[in-house]
């Protein structure tokens, strides 16, 4: 682990928490942090920027020790130098917008410390509202000045605290597209934890997915997307479909892999690194399970067709949802265009076949039996 | 009017609240924010002053403010005379009553800060010192100035424990509310009116002062 401009991140705790993460940021990347509400992502946060002293662990930013628990360093949150947007942004009530980001820079002259401000202010795109209390400004104005406030001491890491869960969809995509931005201009390391998948895809340079405080998986968002490491990634980054099977050979001409799924020889993405007669997990997109039209056969309806019958049909305005019962207790997910499903007559309880392609279909170690 | 008597009761009260506010903020912000072993029993312990009988109070004060206990001998030894029936006797007794008053609206201001606001604070660079001083006292304002103010007007209406550690010595510890007591027995109705009358409107003043300030500061506060 080198890099002196970057972050690095170890924790690991038994009580009261669970912690079993390391994280790396580099300058200028957004590291996202994703897991469920509880995971522990908070808890990280606070961590890294001293609020909160892990078991065990250690924290060093561009090569300075913060915390080291083997030599007993543990710098006070002050001389971390971090900027940090708490998840209601916790602006103090008694100050204006403007003294709020001026109160951490004590060091610095009056006048000074007013227009630094005053540039973040304008950075925000809050020209103008320098004067207004907290209670006065609306969700959205209140999460830039706690963005503005947190990088006014020049910090050497940003750490957000799902920034954007108190405010509306139309706000939230607005300021998602500023903190893309302010990547560019403010050079640092940015934590970003959220709950929120979509967020995350939108942001991340790198996602770490993280469960009952442990990282399940952190690497770029493509990657975790489409080769989730095993099933409680999957599952966590939105997957329904979600299945074991047991791995029956390669085709190595081919380039694929087959297993045995409940009756059904699938031919999958090509995994040489899976032994034959290994039980796996698998995982297909609902995007990548394509239904056969009952006009129009087509060839593609050669890969692995699955039978089943419609256990539950839900429009959702534009696309509906389908879960199709395959007759062994287990159901598959599929989303169709709500005019596809109407000109091919689906409807509940009856039958259709899909095609699941094959180089969608993701292997997995299995993790439990 | 006794002119003397509103002089030590109002000097009384001053002082009292002068002592006690810097105690009480100390004291409401441990109980706000800390956990420690007895938290309750100290509560308790605070709010005692506000169920007891004032004489009980004074009654114990008196004995242990005497010339026969540890802190009345050391008291005189350091100061040449006697703790009880003095000035400043009624003052340390004004002191010991008046701690609830001091502290549980202190304590409530502390304890409505969210605690992520402190924790902005030091993120943001505050040492301890500078986040109370910042952050914590103007936003626990509100109630300090309660505290003073119910301190100020409590101190003023004190009977029983003044009466009981202090006496009835004009200029050193006759404060209004014994004089009332003193005219009334002398059946001067007319001297006791007038200062009740001049009580009466202090307490109402300083409850409204209260209100008005409370409000004023709620706004800036207003989340």
């Amino acid at each position: 682990m080198s890099g002196a401009d970057t972050l690095h991140v170890r924790l690991e705790q038994t009580e009261p928490i669970p912690l079993d993460v390391t994280l790396t940021c580099k300058t200028g990347q957004i590291l996202v942090i994703l897991g469920p509400s509880g995971s522990g992502k908070t808890t990280i946060l606070r961590a890294i920027s001293g609020l909160y002293t892990p078991e065990a662990g250690s924290v060093r930013c561009h090569g300075e020790q913060w915390l080291d628990t083997a030599t007993a360093v543990n710098l006070p949150v002050q001389q971390r130098n971090i900027g940090m947007v708490f998840q209601n942004y916790a602006l103090f009530p008694h100050k204006t917008a403007l003294q709020n980001i001026m109160l951490p820079l004590t060091r610095a002259g009056k006048e000074q410390q007013r227009s630094v401000a005053e540039n973040l202010l304008q950075a925000m795109n809050m020209q103008g509202l320098g004067e207004r209390y907290p209670h006065q400004l609306s969700g959205g104005q209140q999460q830039r000045v706690a963005l503005a406030r947190a990088l006014a001491r020049d910090p050497r890491v940003l750490l957000l605290d799902e920034p954007f869960s108190a405010v509306d969809q139309q706000t939230r995509r607005k300021l998602v597209r500023e903190l893309v931005g302010l990547r560019q201009r403010f050079r640092l390391p940015i934590i970003h934890v959220t709950h929120d998948l979509n967020e995350a895809r939108r942001i991340a340079d790198r996602l770490c997915v993280i469960h009952h405080g442990k990282t399940l998986q952190s690497d770029t968002p493509d990657q975790v997307m489409n080769h989730p490491g095993n099933a409680d990634v999957a599952s966590l980054i939105g997957h329904y479909n979600i299945f074991r099977a047991e791995v029956t050979g390669h085709d190595h001409d081919a380039g694929s892999t087959r297993i045995e799924w409940q009756g059904h020889t699938l031919a999958t993405r090509y995994r040489p690194d899976f032994e034959p007669r290994t039980e796996v997990d698998w995982v297909i997109p609902a995007a990548s399970v394509l239904l056969h039209r009952r006009d129009r056969p087509s060839r593609g309806e050669r890969e692995n067709p699955v039978k089943g019958h419609i256990d539950e049909f839900i429009p959702l305005g534009e696309t509906t949802s389908i879960t199709m019962a395959t007759g062994q207790g287990k159901s598959i997910y599929l989303s169709v265009p709500t005019h596809v499903a109407r000109r091919n007559t689906l409807e509940q309880g009856g039958d259709i076949t899909v095609s699941l392609l094959a180089d969608s279909i993701h292997l997995m170690k299995k993790i439990r039996n | 009017m006794d002119w003397q008597a509103l002089n030590v009761s109002l000097l009384l009260a001053a002082l009292t609240a002068l002592i006690l506010t810097p105690i009480g903020i100390l004291v409401a912000r441990k109980l706000a924010w800390s956990q420690f072993p007895g938290r309750n029993f100290a509560q308790a312990l605070i709010a005692l002053p506000l169920i007891l009988p004032p004489t009980v109070l004074g009654f114990y004060l008196m004995i242990s403010l005497g010339e026969l206990s540890f802190v009345g001998r050391l008291y005189e030894g350091i100061a040449g005379e006697s703790l009880v029936f003095s000035f400043e006797g009624i003052l340390l007794a004004s002191v010991i009553f008046n701690i609830p008053f001091a502290v549980q609206p202190v304590q409530r201001s502390f304890e409505a800060i969210p605690h992520n606001i402190r924790e902005a604070a030091w993120c943001s660079g505050l040492s301890g010192w500078q986040t109370f001083w910042k952050i914590e006292l103007p936003l626990a304002w509100p109630g300090i100035v309660s505290a003073a103010i119910l301190t100020i007007a409590h101190t003023l209406g004190e009977f029983g424990v003044v009466l009981m550690v202090g006496g009835n010595l004009a200029g050193e510890t006759r404060t209004v509310a014994i004089a009332i007591y003193d005219r009334v027995q002398a059946f001067d109705n007319a001297g006791a009116a007038t200062m009740s009358a001049a009580l009466l409107m202090i307490s109402l003043l300083s409850i409204t002062l209260i209100y008005f300030l409370t409000d004023r500061a709620a706004v800036n506060v207003r989340r």
